[in-house]
């Protein structure tokens, strides 16, 4: 007993301290079975804002290629991009910026070039019933006011930053958040008076926060692209998805969920 | 326990090993890719810019503020885990050492509705004029959250393996148990204490997902090395794994002062010879 304890209380503390382990997902390799059934998976990689619309765009594109199914990974774009470049087996790539998709097409990994299908602007997210009456960017700056916004090494924090820019605000969080979704959650849950977040996130978060449009958000207007990848294993399939997406259909979807058009 | 190590038994089979050699493996190879990833020839730069210095400093500073506060709260709760029977002590336990095993995350979700604006004290904080959400308070509370069972965990032990005939006699000589748990518990449970200190000090500067999940993130606020670490890996992939040696070379130091040679947590309690029974001024 004397020695059980503190090994376990070590092995305990090796996993805090190490905290967590990227990598590819191993179980994809047997996809390449293409037999009689001819049933394949194409794999899309993309920004965690893009769930609910390519969550059911994937359901789309399956009705309309029979024996293909579509597996989602979404996270933020700097992890899939990495993860790409280790060799990850994904099929198609989609990006919240035109930054993270470089570097996967830097890196010859693309197949084509990229296209812009979607944009995205920063409005101002407020715990539904806007307790501290924020009223518009300016507000942001007042005394008392808790802001919370992304960091600026991530996208939504480099717009933020762009934005206070152009109003000539200074703007003083009271914490710098590593994905927009974390900004969100803080707003819902009360803790911030004030978020600056995504037009699409407001829509997401439903009732759950009310939100005010920024004028000078045109100033950032955030672009998505999306590629197929060279190492796709049906780059029929991995082109289908991508003109899925960029066709009628998907930009009917992108706007349901807020997005603004993209260029084609 | 010496007599045993002049002799080993060495009958181990040729499996157990290999597989053995697979475990050191697990563990050491990841280690050996990040210092084989490390950028040395722009090491200290990146180790040392203002952001990196802020988030060292931070968490230092707020480690050892938790590890005391687990201290003061896990040395009591400890004694009287080990030393008292009472209903639904089994149950207590368990409570105590739950934060163990739980996900971080989880740890911070749970505290973010304990001292949030929304929580379950925040009216009372707020009436108060206290603040937890956002400020280096928090980022405390939650490494004491997190790091408290280690101490209790170590402590109890210690407890337990001494026994408590010491103090029975310093109590049949009279001295009551205000004094006894100074001059003879507390002497006893010393070397306990130590490496649960280590330990709960170790765990706190780990600290990750409570943090950001209660605390949030802000340069000298609450943005702990972890949170850096996880920040510059959106942008500076080197500054990322530089710093992440640097928590290694932490780690290390921690576990080879709690368990290496020579150490107070490996000479253990047991094998004390002579009580630190130093009674004369109480016992009259």
């Amino acid at each position: 007993m004397a020695a059980v304890l503190p090994a376990v209380s070590a092995l305990l503390l090796a996993a805090g301290l190490t905290g967590c382990a990227g990598g590819a997902p191993a179980g994809m390799a047997g996809a390449s079975t293409e037999g009689a059934s001819g049933s394949q998976t194409l794999t899309v990689f993309a920004a965690a804002s893009l769930k609910s619309s390519f969550t059911e765009l994937a359901k789309t594109f399956e009705a309309q290629h029979p024996g293909t199914s579509v597996t989602l990974s979404f996270a933020g774009s700097s992890d899939l991009a990495t993860q790409i470049g280790q060799g990850a087996p994904a099929d198609v790539f989609a990006s919240a910026d035109t930054k993270n998709m470089d570097k996967v097409t830097g890196a010859g990994l693309a197949d084509g070039s990229p296209r812009v299908f979607a944009t995205n602007t920063l409005a101002i997210a407020v715990p539904a019933g806007n307790a501290a009456n924020v009223t518009g960017f300016q507000d942001l700056a007042r005394d008392g006011i808790r802001l919370v916004m992304c960091a600026k090494q991530v996208p939504c924090g480099a717009a933020a930053a762009t934005v206070a820019g152009k109003a000539g605000v200074t703007l003083r969080p009271v914490s710098e958040e590593n994905a927009v979704t974390d900004v969100l959650g803080k707003v819902i849950s009360g803790e911030a008076d004030a978020g600056l977040v995504y037009v699409t996130d407001v829509k997401s978060a439903g009732g759950k926060v009310d939100s005010i449009s920024i004028p000078e958000a045109d100033a950032a207007v955030n672009s998505y692209p999306i590629v197929p990848l060279a190492g796709a294993k049906d780059k029929e399939a991995a082109k289908a998805f991508v003109d899925l997406v960029t066709g009628p259909e998907g930009q009917q979807v992108l706007a349901k969920a807020g997005f603004g058009a993209g260029s084609r | 326990m010496t007599r045993l190590a002049r002799h080993p038994y060495t009958g181990i089979p040729r499996w157990v090993s290999a597989l053995a050699v697979l475990a050191v493996a697990v563990v050491v190879l990841p280690l050996v890719a990040i210092v084989a990833k490390v950028d040395w020839e722009n090491f200290t730069t990146l180790v040392t810019s203002e952001s990196a210095l802020d988030a060292l400093g931070l968490s230092l500073r707020t480690s050892a503020a938790s590890t005391l506060l687990c201290i003061v709260l896990g040395v009591p709760l400890a004694l009287v885990l080990a030393r008292s029977s009472f209903p639904f002590q089994r149950l207590l336990r368990s409570l105590v050492l739950l934060p163990l095993v739980l996900p971080p995350v989880v740890g911070g979700i749970a505290l973010l509705y304990t001292f949030g604006r929304q929580g379950l004290l925040g009216a009372t904080l707020q009436v108060l004029g206290v603040q937890v959400a956002f400020s280096t308070t928090a980022v405390i509370l939650a490494q004491t959250f997190v790091a408290l069972p280690f101490l209790v965990v170590s402590l109890e032990g210690a407890l337990r393996i001494g026994g408590h005939r010491y103090e029975a006699v310093a109590a049949t000589l009279g001295a009551p148990p205000g004094v006894v748990f100074r001059r003879v518990t507390l002497p006893l449970i010393l070397p306990g204490l130590a490496s649960g200190a280590v330990l709960s000090f170790a765990r706190s500067l780990g600290e990750f997902g409570a943090t950001l999940t209660f605390a949030g993130s802000l340069q000298g606020v609450t943005r702990t090395l972890p949170l850096e670490i996880y920040l510059q890996r959106e942008t500076d992939p080197d500054a990322a794994v530089a710093l992440s040696l640097v928590l290694v070379a932490v780690a290390v130091a921690v576990v080879s002062l709690a368990y290496g040679p020579g150490t107070a947590a490996r000479r253990g309690l047991a094998q004390r010879s002579t009580p630190p029974l130093i009674l004369e001024r109480s016992v009259k």
